[in-house]
């Protein structure tokens, strides 16, 4: 088990010491077709400096697509993109020189050792061998991996793997930082790890564009963030702004016995703003959930139990982008 | 240019893990055919064939410079398939590249060379081991064929990246090894004059790269240069490299700009 230890090392020099006036990535009208499938279906996005920024949305939402053009790796079908100001489909090779891109899947070569993984990417950024040398020291350190440098990056565990990819994509020390859901599959001790690497960049000024479909991640780290759903955006703002247009603040459930939930749903319509019937439980959407659940009671209805809580961005997502699960 | 040589470590970091493997097969290969083919099955045949092969050669020298040409084949086909296959799908290398100021053409020309590279270590290793055979006739000869033996690996480095590239799982290399590669293996003028063969197949044989690099080889091994004649051979595998090359970059292009 790693530590979290707020000693262990400093932030690496250099990043987040962007020139750029304007904002950092912006786009109109952006769209992305493959064939006939229409993956992004005209957006607009513009991300300021220092801003840290999300995609959320259900899988197919069209967020890759997106970040793969953001990434200047994938041509723009239709629209109007700007990275750094420049645009990408004359000027890939400079903006990717200014992005550090942390994929969805691990792209480390397990072949070459966790430390040499760092030293042979820096130089494809023109960066000296002593230059990589330096960066992948501190870059180890920061991801706290100086024990493993000279190990082979198959032993690594998952979570050591996503920092040792999040090292990679820094060793440019870039401007913007792209990560795509960057911690999908990890245990909940290694995400907390990435989170808190992740907030230490947001601090010193990094650019940070994510994709997610963790409702909990996107409020740690996003400042604002877009709802995707089928290649468009379906919501825009901070968590909390999202939170209080598209939710109440907070949510009161219920559980019944199996079957019940529909009737139930009748008699409670009127206690709440909005109420949701799943098959295992009612959701009552309502400013005041103590409230609610008093009148419930009061009702002479007998839930098996209740829960109160605060909305999250989760019940905003649903709400918007549906329950149906999407493969 | 500079885009491709930022690769460089990355290249030679990936030799340094493996080369001491492939230095033993590369030099005790040559040797094995050599002894078995050349010195065996030579001493076998000499006797009647000798007045049968081009220019009166005895079957070792004969067959040397040819297995240099089918080896270098065969090892360039090899380092254009998997290690293709599995920068593109499987560790996916070539787009932890792209997400650098790296292009799709500076990456496939960084592997292209890897294989030369590959490619030129081989044939100098195996030319050494004809010199000590006595079958190469002169130094400028020997470089002459190292030279040769990289264009020929290039002429089936290059089409070949472009078919892996294309290919949605690695079962298609299965026919290209077992169709494509082993005939022209065989039938490569390599280990006998093609005009022994059955005409249909003959005029295969002298569309396949390989035979012009066998034919090359062989002139400039033996010191037979015939200027015309091989001119011809040299002109042949240029085209397939450039070619080859055109059609690799239209095939990495598609495949890398969107994705796997």
């Amino acid at each position: 088990m790693q530590e979290i230890s707020e000693t262990v090392s400093d932030e690496p020099i250099g990043i987040g010491d962007s020139d750029v006036d304007g904002p950092m990535i912006s786009a109109t009208g952006l769209r992305k077709a493959y064939g006939e499938f229409e993956a992004v279906r005209g957006i607009d996005v513009r991300v300021d400096r220092g801003e840290s920024f999300g995609f959320l949305g259900p899988n197919g939402a069209g967020k890759s697509s997106t970040m793969r053009m953001i990434g200047a790796v994938s041509p723009v079908t239709d629209g109007e993109l700007r990275i750094l100001g420049l645009d990408p489909a004359a000027h890939g090779s400079q903006i990717r020189a200014r992005l550090g891109v942390c994929p969805q899947l691990d792209t480390l070569d397990m072949e070459i050792t966790v430390r040499e993984n760092l030293t042979v990417y820096g130089r494809y950024f023109g960066l000296s061998r002593g230059e990589c040398a330096e960066r992948a020291d501190e870059l180890l350190s920061f991801v706290q991996l100086t024990d493993k440098a000279k190990g082979s990056v198959e032993k690594l565990s998952g979570g050591m793997k996503r920092r040792l990819s999040i090292a990679r994509s820094l060793i440019n020390s870039p401007d913007i930082l792209l990560l795509d859901e960057p911690t999908t599959g990890l245990d909940p001790q290694a995400r907390h790890l990435v989170w808190e690497r992740l907030f230490r960049l947001k601090q010193r000024g990094v650019t940070l564009v994510l994709t997610t479909h963790y409702m909990d991640e996107a409020e740690q780290l996003c400042d604002r963030l877009v709802v995707m759903d089928k290649g468009l955006i379906v919501a825009e703002g901070s968590p909390t702004d999202l939170i209080r247009a598209h939710s109440t603040r907070e949510v009161t459930e219920l559980r019944f016995g199996v079957g019940e939930h529909e009737d139930v749903a009748d008699q409670v319509k009127d206690l709440a703003d909005r109420v949701e019937v799943l098959p295992d439980r009612l959701l009552l959407y309502t400013d005041d959930g103590e409230a609610a659940a008093v009148a419930v009671h009061e009702r002479g209805l007998e839930p098996i139990s209740v829960l109160v809580r605060r909305s999250t961005l989760e019940d905003v997502f649903l709400r918007l982008t549906g329950r149906t699960l999407i493969d | 240019m500079e885009l491709v040589l930022r690769q460089f470590d990355y290249w030679a970091t990936t030799y340094r893990r493996t080369w001491r493997g492939s230095v033993v097969s590369t030099f005790v290969m040559p040797l094995f055919y050599l002894l078995g083919m050349g010195v065996g099955l030579g001493s076998f045949v000499d006797d009647q064939s000798r007045s049968e092969l081009p220019g009166g050669v005895t079957y070792l020298e004969f067959i040397g410079p040819g297995l240099l040409a089918t080896m270098v084949m065969m090892t360039a086909v090899f380092e254009s398939t998997y290690p293709v296959f599995s920068n593109i799908k499987w560790t996916k290398v070539y787009e932890s590249m792209l997400a650098t100021p790296l292009g799709v053409v500076h990456v496939l020309n960084g592997h292209l060379l890897y294989v030369a590279f590959r490619a030129a270590t081989m044939s100098a290793v195996f030319v050494a081991v004809l010199a000590l055979f006595g079958v190469v006739d002169s130094v400028v000869g020997g470089v002459a064929a190292v030279l040769v033996a990289i264009a020929v690996g290039m002429a089936y480095a290059a089409p070949v990246f472009a078919y892996s590239a294309k290919l949605k799982s690695d079962s298609g290399f299965a026919p290209l090894f077992r169709l494509g590669l082993l005939p022209m293996f065989l039938f490569s003028g390599a280990f006998f004059p093609i005009e022994n063969l059955p005409d249909g197949i003959e005029w295969l044989a002298y569309l396949m790269p390989v035979w012009h690099g066998v034919e090359l080889c062989r002139a400039v091994t033996l010191g037979m240069v015939d200027w015309n004649a091989d001119i011809g051979h040299g002109g042949y595998l240029i085209t397939w490299i450039i070619v080859g090359w055109g059609l690799a970059r239209w095939s990495f292009g598609n495949r890398l700009a969107e994705g796997t």
